[in-house]
């Protein structure tokens, strides 16, 4: 058996598979044993009661899907009664996801999440769905780094900050997330994007709107995560379209030291699994016996092998 | 379903699983007519464990025309405990269903299930009513063949657009059932008449529960009826879903519930509501 294990700051994970928030809920429980993930990610919650967008919240596009959910929340007391003592079942640690429209309503559900059961807050500062126009905290350094200043203030629980792809400085507001004071960034949620029923002229989502995720979202955010592992001392969480093994280590090899899985699940509820078994067949027949072995060993400096026979490149 | 077993849906307890995704064999795939196709796999008992009501996702093949991603929510149309078979009646309207039609039998399909939460049927109760619209009395099929089985009289009115687009009833077709066909084509598919024909069953006959899938119009029709003669009434909805297993909450919907206005997933809480629940 291989070492799985990785380390996002001060949390120890027993491998680097977690879900990512919004596409994990009590209900996977169903399918799979839960012990099996490195990390248990909430669903976002606000302090509000939300009920979400109107439908259709989602729609299919080629090879991948978009989403306007728009964070329904049951709320703070809910989550409390309901949820953590549901995950408080399973070995893996807890995060918990929050959102909030203004700084500081933000801070106050960051205290208010901050409770025993809990062992990290993802702070989703990158929702494209609850704000108009898909603004979110996370686009700027100058509004990143406010939040999560007041966010830092408000708990002393780990903070990840989960990012926003929509933004031309990825590796500034990853920077401005870690002087805040976040504990890991997450790279990232979806991007904003937008389809039309050609027959009817309407947006395929009632909230004309969406989060593209799923493999097309992948070179997008590994990309995002190549250059924030690049630019912050703090551990980076890869996200954005992972389906298969080699996603995975795509992700690993840039410099992530976990990653999510979202969309994927939907179409193979127990893809996450089948990761972490594949992950440690795959370092066992490789002779890896440590994750930190494949953490950050991209070969960046080196330029791609040029090709002259497709043999020699198998 | 006899039990009435109308389970709420509530977190399942850790280690209880009862969602499966498994490799399925196509046994058989057909064209029914030129909007539906049939097709039935062999499926594991896990997945047969389903009840009336119930649905599967569907992973449709991708080929080099027809690129599907997500999974696709189906009625289960028929199952078979012992021959180890379900069936599902697809409408064949995208790139998921289009590839459905390429399947042969003996091909691999992967099929996860079973989902939702089905019909209630009262054991006290002795006479049942269906109405169905075009590929919605797929669904409804199931709930017949269970309902005959406890010894309960069925009515089915089962409506379509043509003699050419009916489904086969022979489901429906149990001892002491009774099915009315009806038509646009033939005239006599209007929803006054279907009505008429609902009401007379409920004055003449007793109906202590009504059933429907398929119709906007149908549903509007039945929650006025079953206000009117007091009678419970269930509606199975379709929406477009993503995981079908409630995590993503992509297909709520709005319902009332004692004065309230309530979302509830079409996947977890549904696909069955009751019909006096509905916002239609």
């Amino acid at each position: 058996m291989s070492n799985l294990s990785t380390k996002i700051g001060s949390v120890q994970l027993a491998n680097p598979i977690m879900p990512a928030s919004g596409t994990f809920s009590e209900d996977l429980a169903q399918v799979f044993d839960l012990n099996r993930l490195g990390a248990l990610v909430a669903k976002t919650i606000t302090r509000e009661i939300r009920n979400g967008n109107p439908t259709p919240r989602i729609c299919e596009v080629r090879g991948s899907m978009m989403n306007a959910i728009g964070i329904p929340s049951k709320g703070v007391d809910y989550f409390r009664t309901n949820s953590l003592p549901f995950y408080a079942q399973f070995t893996p640690p807890l995060v918990a996801s929050i959102s909030a429209p203004s700084v500081d309503e933000f801070a106050r559900i960051c205290e208010e999440i901050t409770m025993p059961g809990v062992t990290a807050i993802e702070v989703n500062i990158s929702c494209p769905n609850i704000e108009e126009d898909g603004k979110a905290f996370a686009m700027r350094p100058s509004t990143a780094l406010a939040v999560m200043k007041k966010l830092r203030s408000a708990t002393d629980l780990p903070l990840w900050a989960k990012l926003t792809p929509n933004t031309g400085e990825p590796a500034e507001v990853a920077q401005a997330c870690e002087e805040g004071g976040a504990n890991a960034v997450v790279t990232a949620n979806t991007l904003l994007a937008m389809a039309v029923d050609i027959r009817t002229r309407k947006p395929k989502l009632g909230n004309v709107m969406g989060g593209l995720s799923g493999p097309s979202l992948k070179p997008i955010n590994l990309r995002m995560t190549y250059q924030c592992a690049k630019a912050v001392n703090i551990p980076v969480i890869g996200c954005g379209g992972i389906a298969t093994l080699e996603d995975v280590l795509e992700y690993l090899m840039v410099g992530a030291s976990a990653v999510q899985v979202g969309t994927s699940t939907f179409v193979n509820p127990t893809v996450m699994v089948d990761l972490v078994d594949q992950l440690d067949a795959y370092m066992r027949e490789n002779h890896i016996n440590d994750l930190s072995e494949i953490i950050g060993s991209v070969r960046d400096k080196e330029a791609a092998d040029a090709v002259f026979f497709q043999e020699a490149a198998e | 379903m006899t039990q009435a077993t109308h389970h709420t849906a509530t977190a399942p307890a850790a280690g209880a699983l009862s969602v499966f995704a498994a490799d399925c064999t196509v046994k058989y795939n057909a064209p029914v007519n030129a909007e539906y196709g049939h097709l039935i796999v062999d499926a594991p008992d896990s997945i047969l464990g389903c009840e009336p009501g119930q649905f599967v996702q569907i992973l449709c093949p991708v080929n080099s025309s027809e690129q599907p991603y997500l999974r696709r929510p189906m009625s289960i149309y028929s199952y078979d405990r012992e021959a180890g078979t379900l069936g599902i009646i697809y409408k064949i309207v995208g790139q998921g269903t289009k590839a459905l039609t390429k399947l042969k039998v003996g091909d691999p399909i992967n099929i996860m299930g079973p989902l939702g939460t089905g019909y209630e049927v009262k054991p006290e109760w002795n006479h049942i009513l269906l109405w169905g619209r075009g590929v919605g009395l797929a669904s409804l099929a199931p709930l017949a063949v269970e309902a005959a089985k406890a010894g309960k009289k069925v009515t089915t009115i089962y409506s379509a657009r043509s003699k050419a687009v009916q489904l086969p009833i022979d489901q429906f077709e149990q001892p002491g059932a009774t099915v009315i066909t009806v038509t646009e084509e033939e005239g006599n598919s209007g929803l006054d008449n279907i009505r008429r024909m609902v009401e007379e069953q409920i004055k003449e006959n007793g109906v202590d529960a009504i059933y429907t899938c398929g119709c906007d119009l149908a549903l509007i029709e039945l929650k006025d009826v079953c206000r009117i003669y007091n009678v419970p009434g269930e509606v199975a909805l379709e929406q477009r879903m993503a995981c079908g297993l409630g995590i993503g909450q992509c297909c709520s919907r709005p319902f009332a519930v004692e004065g309230d206005i309530v979302h509830k997933r079409v996947c977890k809480e549904g696909p069955v509501f009751k019909i006096l629940e509905t916002l239609v």
